[in-house]
């Protein structure tokens, strides 16, 4: 029983945002409507992924200074967990998509950025699963994970800013500018992405100690 | 001339009702309580993804203590 105290931190904020996410008040706006609490839902889970993608590019930086390969254990959890969530922040965001822009999918430069994003780090499991030696696996898929993440930050963060989009806040401002207005919605929102980050931060934790178990027992036998 | 006034009411009277009508949100939910039962299963999945959550934590920490 090693420091829950974060682990019972990321319980008490996300079930707060499931609580709170529902009946607090929100402002009404149209063709919104109530869909505007996905904000609380949809929007950490991208934050969530952006933090895993940072670990693992952490990581992958110190296995290629040290060659250790428990780093790469590290880098590939977080990276595994990243796609995980990046998953369900597009198809959440599909779902919010289909009834408040009415389609599922409609080009627009956030959705074509993350959507490159997300296949860069697919190529990234790919590249892993085609090489066998472990050693070469380890610093082939290291350098890739840096480069894929140095290809994150202008596909999600600059690119989409550039042009006019659907996502709100971009074509110029940072996002939240909005609903930084209503003081309710900052209530859960800012409880919410902690919550959600530390969630992501759990279970790549726990998906990192299995990969730990494994190779610990390879490497005696 | 009464035609037109008689427009311009209807027209002041459309535009008026148009902005008295308000964004619709799921008040009725709200009105006889029953957001509380969406609260409430919502609740009860994210417990049992923490209490699976919790499970898996302290299984692995066994097999981490195996060692």
């Amino acid at each position: 029983m090693r420091n829950w105290w974060w682990k019972i931190g990321c319980l008490l904020l996300v079930g707060y945002t499931v609580v709170g996410g529902f009946l607090m008040p929100v402002p009404r706006l149209d063709i919104l409507n109530e869909t505007i609490r996905n904000l609380y839902f949809h929007v950490p889970m991208w934050f969530t992924m952006i933090v895993l993608f940072g670990c693992a590019f952490w990581y992958s930086i110190k296995f290629l200074r040290t060659g250790n390969l428990i780093d790469d254990i590290y880098a590939v959890q977080y990276t595994n967990t990243g796609i995980f969530f990046s998953i369900l922040g597009m198809c959440t965001g599909m779902e919010w998509a289909q009834f408040t822009w009415g389609a599922a999918w409609s080009n627009d430069p956030k959705e074509l950025g993350t959507a490159m994003c997300m296949l860069i780090y697919f190529a990234y499991t790919i590249l892993r699963g085609g090489l066998k030696d472990e050693e070469k696996k380890a610093k082939i898929s290291a350098v890739y994970n840096v480069f894929a993440f140095a290809m994150m930050i202008p596909l999600i963060f600059i690119m989409p800013r550039m042009v006019d989009s659907l996502h709100p806040g971009n074509g110029g401002n940072p996002a939240f500018k909005q609903y930084d207005l209503d003081k309710y919605m900052r209530l859960v929102f800012y409880a919410a992405v902690p919550g959600w980050i530390l969630l992501g931060l759990w279970i790549s934790s726990l998906n990192i100690r299995i990969g730990l178990v494994k190779y610990k027992r390879e490497n005696d036998l | 001339m009464l035609k037109r006034i008689t427009s311009t009411i209807y027209i002041l009277l459309i535009t008026r009702l148009a902005a008295n009508a308000e964004t619709e949100m799921a008040d009725t939910l709200r009105s006889n309580g029953k957001i509380y039962v969406v609260v409430m299963v919502l609740a009860t999945i994210f417990a049992g993804i923490f209490a699976f959550l919790v499970y898996l934590d302290r299984k692995i920490s066994k097999m981490e203590k195996e060692k």
